[in-house]
């Protein structure tokens, strides 16, 4: 039995192999409108970080973290917004002082739930309780009526489509269809010229490194074998005494925050947020990143959203009406030959050659049987 | 009411227990006791609404109406945790295990400790989980596969895992539902002596075809037929019984 019960070796080589990654070899080797183009590829790492506990482990297939991607970009939007619209930036508008789309929609006065955002810290908090609890009450209303599987992925659509109608219908307050656009500073410090990306780059980096490890004492935790377990049989859980409801609320919750901290990443990277991120597409787009990665693998959901990425990039500068279809097969090929995405072809093909290499030197001690079974975080390059 | 009052209560009083679906009904008007250390086995032909029994008295399926009252609990008020932290434990007729954990898992998810999800984010395996682990493992003859992947069980090992994983919640009413099903002949015996072993100091519930296996355990016999009791007593006593042999253990 593993005493280490946060993370065991092989799974720390690999923390060390994408740490070394992102944080060396992509900022020696990239430029800054590279390295910014990798920092917008990662916010949705943390996306496809919450879908391998949420749908990897629980089981649960989410279609809507889009939603929650939003939710958290929306709140750091808008104080960013706030703090560009200062009366003497705007004060070529009729009402300065509020965002210019609010004075383009004659609204004259802040609306009440604005107000806050001008606090770093409420801004912050929210961006975390907004989506959590909004989590929470999803969550609680379907799966204490036990409502699961492809029914709850409808429902998280269903959610996603309305969000998306929401924001647009609702112009003066969200800005609409463009979403919020020019913003400029965090607390006075401005956030568009290069070296400032390549501080929030670090950053970004950084924060997924401690949702990486969230993640992992989850995966470890009893938790994350009964979340296993769940998926296996969730009767059998349910009559061992649990309340299979809570653990599926939780695991919804967990996924919904990170997804949140990615959506505020990206209204710092990106400067600016928009509905286009929040619909049926983007969040689809998202349990694709997981797929290919390996909805079993933390470090594969890493990994796949950035080949993912990379490869939409690419495609699409040059065949941008190829970009979709490749998404598609690659989506199908996944499914068909991959379950377990790239990190099942690391741990079916290469883990395997490398234990052989490293045990012909001394003889194997560790318990193969409890790392493979749960599935495993094993790097996937 | 006081002249037929018991002076021992029962552990498990079922009364007037019906449940339809859509009209028909599984269970009609059943009424029986269990007392503390009984084993009590239920036999009767395919669709007699035994499963459904358990079912009903688990939570899984809720009552049209009557009581189950265990250990002067109302158990047909309470969710399915509440019933299993109230000493009913339950064994599905197909073995239900989780695959992708070891045997080990397994049996530790089932440990009565930290059943809440912060209770689980903060358990630790410590030494009295440990020990219990082994202890059950070397009971339900698993003791060398602790770090096997349950996946790799036997059909036979299977029924012992999930056996094992309701010892360790340490029930006091036990409830199987076929557990001798699809066993060779030697597992078997060895199920006879596990179960024999394990309901000292328990009542047990069980339903079962294999009528040896039912005359080497029970202490009493109930007979369902069409979601009544259509006989109950000693296997005996059921075994002559004309009504019995008519529709059950005549063919």
């Amino acid at each position: 039995m593993n005493a280490n019960r946060f993370t065991n070796r092989s799974e720390l080589i690999g923390i060390l192999v994408l740490a070394a990654f992102l944080v060396v070899i992509l900022p020696l080797c990239l430029d800054v409108f590279r390295l910014n183009l990798v920092a917008k590829y990662l916010t949705y790492a943390f996306v496809a970080l919450g879908l391998v506990i949420c749908w990897g482990y629980g089981g649960i297939l989410s279609l809507g973290q889009g939603v929650f991607f939003g939710l958290g970009g929306y709140c750091m939007a808008m104080f960013l917004k706030l703090e560009a619209s200062s009366v003497e930036n705007t004060k070529i508008q009729s009402t300065p002082g509020i965002p210019d789309f609010m004075d383009w929609n004659q609204i004259t006065a802040l609306p009440f739930f604005w107000k806050p955002f001008h606090s770093l810290t409420f801004t912050i908090a929210a961006v975390i309780l907004v989506p959590g609890i909004f989590a929470l009450i999803i969550g609680a209303a379907m799966f204490k009526r036990r409502v699961g599987g492809t029914y709850f992925a409808i429902i998280t659509q269903a959610v996603a489509a309305i969000l998306t109608i929401l924001i647009v219908g609702q112009q003066g307050y969200t800005g609409g269809i463009n979403g919020m656009t020019d913003l400029r500073t965090l607390k006075g410090w401005d956030i568009r010229p290069d070296h400032a990306k390549i501080v929030l780059y670090f950053f970004e980096v950084g924060c997924l490194f401690i949702c990486i490890f969230i993640a992992q004492f989850i995966r470890h935790s009893k938790l994350g074998r009964i979340l296993v377990a769940m998926r296996d049989q969730e009767d059998r859980v349910r009559f061992s005494g649990y309340s299979v409801a809570n653990f599926k609320i939780f695991a919804f919750c967990v996924a919904a925050i990170l997804s949140a901290i990615g959506g505020a990443m990206f209204a710092l990277q990106v400067g600016f947020m928009s509905p286009s991120f929040v619909g049926i597409v983007p969040s689809i787009e998202m349990v694709i990143y997981t797929a290919v990665g390996g909805r079993l693998s933390i470090l594969g959901a890493v990994y796949g959203t950035l080949l993912v990425n990379f490869a939409k990039t690419s495609l699409s500068e040059s065949f941008p009406e190829l970009w979709l279809f490749g998404l598609g097969g690659l989506f199908i090929a996944v499914v068909l030959a991959f379950p377990n995405g790239l990190a099942g072809i690391w741990q079916d093909h290469v883990q395997p050659r490398i234990d052989r290499l490293i045990s012909s030197r001394k003889p194997k001690a560790e318990s193969a049987w409890t790392d493979n079974s749960v599935a495993d975080g094993a790097p996937a390059e | 009411m006081l002249i037929g009052h018991q002076p021992k209560p029962f552990l498990l009083a079922v009364e007037g227990l019906t449940v339809s679906f859509d009209g028909f009904k599984a269970v009609n008007d059943l009424s029986f006791y269990v007392e503390e250390n009984e084993i009590r086995v239920i036999i009767g032909p395919n669709g007699a609404g035994k499963t459904t029994v358990l079912d009903l008295i688990c939570g899984k399926t809720r009552a049209t109406s009557g009581k189950i009252e265990f250990r002067g609990k109302e158990l047909t008020k309470l969710k399915e945790n509440q019933i299993v932290k109230a000493g009913v434990g339950r064994k599905f007729q197909t073995p239900s295990i989780y695959d992708d954990l070891t045997v080990f898992e397994n049996l530790e998810i089932s440990f009565p400790r930290g059943r809440t999800v912060f209770g689980a984010l903060t358990f630790t395996r410590d030494a009295t989980v440990r020990d219990r682990v082994h202890e059950v493992a070397e009971m339900i003859f698993l003791k060398d596969r602790l770090d096997m992947s349950a996946a790799l069980l036997s059909h036979g090992q299977k029924q012992w895992l999930e056996i094992g994983m309701l010892l360790i919640q340490d029930p006091d009413l036990l409830m199987l539902d076929e557990p001798v099903a699809g066993m060779s002949v030697s597992e078997r015996a060895k199920t006879a002596e596990l179960l024999n072993r394990i309901i000292k100091d328990r009542s047990v519930l069980v339903i079962e075809h294999d009528m040896k296996f039912v005359e080497d355990i029970a202490h009493k016999v109930t007979v369902l037929h069409q979601g009544q009791i259509l006989s109950e007593g000693t296997m005996e006593k059921v075994k002559n019984d004309p009504k019995v042999i008519e529709v059950y253990l005549g063919h």
